[in-house]
């Protein structure tokens, strides 16, 4: 049985423990805070672009001309998964939750013949995904030196995949994060972004408008697309950066109660066994004073 | 006057959204205006000075990288980059100008060699007349 002074040495070790647990909610609720605040802010922008999208993809029709970036290659053997994770650890199922899909998803395409490659944005899920598929990995983008995230970050990664996706090497990309639905849910999330999935416009809103266009529809094609690759993508890392904060929080919350648990447990034990002690002392006391 | 529904986006916030009386836009092949009832319209912009006129004082930003679009709900416009003019300070864009350059010694083939000299004119224009309209308003 453990002395009393283990005890005391794990209750109190535990008690640091749950406070740095507590330190770390609290600092993930104020991160929180801001890093929703961005992704809200950004949605406005995001939504006008995919109007504005819709618009001019409805507006034109298919043609071998088009831009590749829009209508595909025509081809879907060489996809390319980019996904979407957090450079920091300790927030629960977060980054494996991200990771199980891109799994399943890496799964079912080995299945059906085609080639796939991965693109890692963050540390963690190249780490998970290195054990398996080191091989198919061709880029990884570290960002953590970066304080605030920015919308440059994200222009560069779409950079970088459209100047690959112009080389050829693949045909399809998706895109996996985590949708921030709220504190305690965030749900991992496939998005396809080459080439886009452009929702069809109802046919009740009438005959669409028809737009002048200043330069060509294809000159602003070749400018917006690109464009709006990256602000996908930059959609994507905010609510990701949200959805960190939110699952660190919920899973630091977790491990506080635990601590909490397992000091109050630990304090009856050693409640019990220094009375225990008290007791043996007084029975030896006793006992030696009766055989007198 | 006739007022219409304007919006600024930009990846950081929306910048402005509300009803005004015109807006004069960098438009990639020129400046246009746009005022109530424009027929439908999408434009790229250059990067240049996008001016909002309402009841009040013109409110004057710096834009790049973005679309204008009219529609019959009003005028929307998307940028990369949106920050009011008095706020524009010369060494940022003087940072711009050299990210440019950088772009302009970068660029392999013609179109975009042409497209990045374009831009550095574009903005150098831009500091000019900003630095006019400084020195006009001391």
């Amino acid at each position: 049985m453990a002395s009393l002074k283990d005890l005391r040495n794990r209750i109190a070790s535990v008690k640091a423990t749950q406070k740095i647990t507590k330190a770390m909610q609290m600092v993930a609720a104020a991160k929180l805070r801001r890093a929703q605040a961005a992704a809200e802010a950004a949605r406005p922008y995001a939504e006008r672009m995919e109007r504005v999208l819709g618009n001019i993809a409805s507006s034109i029709t298919p043609s071998p001309e088009s831009p590749k970036l829009l209508v595909g290659t025509g081809k879907d053997d060489i996809h390319l998964l980019l996904v979407c994770t957090s450079e920091r650890g300790l927030c629960g199922a977060f980054n494996s939750a991200i990771v199980r899909l891109a799994r399943e998803q890496i799964g079912r395409l080995q299945s059906q013949g085609k080639t796939v490659k991965i693109f890692c944005v963050g540390r963690k899920g190249y780490d998970q995904l290195r054990r398996q598929y080191e091989k198919q990995i061709v880029e990884t983008v570290d960002l953590r030196g970066v304080r605030q995230l920015g919308y440059e970050n994200a222009s560069g990664i779409a950079e970088k995949i459209v100047a690959r996706f112009e080389a050829g090497e693949f045909d399809v990309v998706t895109l996996f994060y985590s949708h921030f639905k709220s504190v305690i849910s965030q749900v991992p999330t496939v998005q396809q972004i080459i080439p886009p999935v452009i929702e069809k416009k109802k046919e009740s809103s009438g005959p669409s408008v028809a737009y002048e266009y200043e330069p060509e529809e294809e000159d602003i094609l070749t400018d917006l697309l690109p464009r709006n690759i990256a602000t996908q993508i930059f959609r994507a890392l905010l609510e990701n950066a949200a959805s960190e904060q939110g699952a660190r929080m919920t899973a630091m919350d977790n491990a506080t109660r635990n601590a909490g648990d397992m000091i109050r447990k630990q304090t009856i034990t050693y409640n019990r066994t220094r009375q225990a002690m008290i007791t043996k002392e007084l029975i030896e006391i006793i006992s030696g004073a009766e055989a007198l | 006057m006739a007022v219409f529904p304007f919006e600024l986006a930009s990846p950081a916030r929306l910048v402005f959204s509300g009803e005004v009386d015109q807006v004069d836009c960098p438009g990639a092949e020129g400046d246009f205006g746009v005022l109530a009832n424009h027929a439908p319209l999408i434009s790229a912009l250059r990067p240049g000075i996008l001016t909002i006129r309402q009841s009040g004082s013109p409110k004057r930003f710096f834009v790049r990288d973005g679309f204008a679009e009219v529609s019959s709900t009003g005028l929307t416009v998307i940028v990369e980059h949106a920050v009011p003019a008095e706020e524009l300070s010369s060494a940022e864009l003087a940072k711009e100008i050299e990210a440019a350059e950088d772009k302009l010694a970068a660029a392999k083939d013609g179109p975009s060699r042409d497209r990045a000299g374009e831009r550095i004119a574009q903005l150098k224009q831009i500091a000019s007349q900003l630095s006019g309209a400084g020195a006009a308003a001391h």
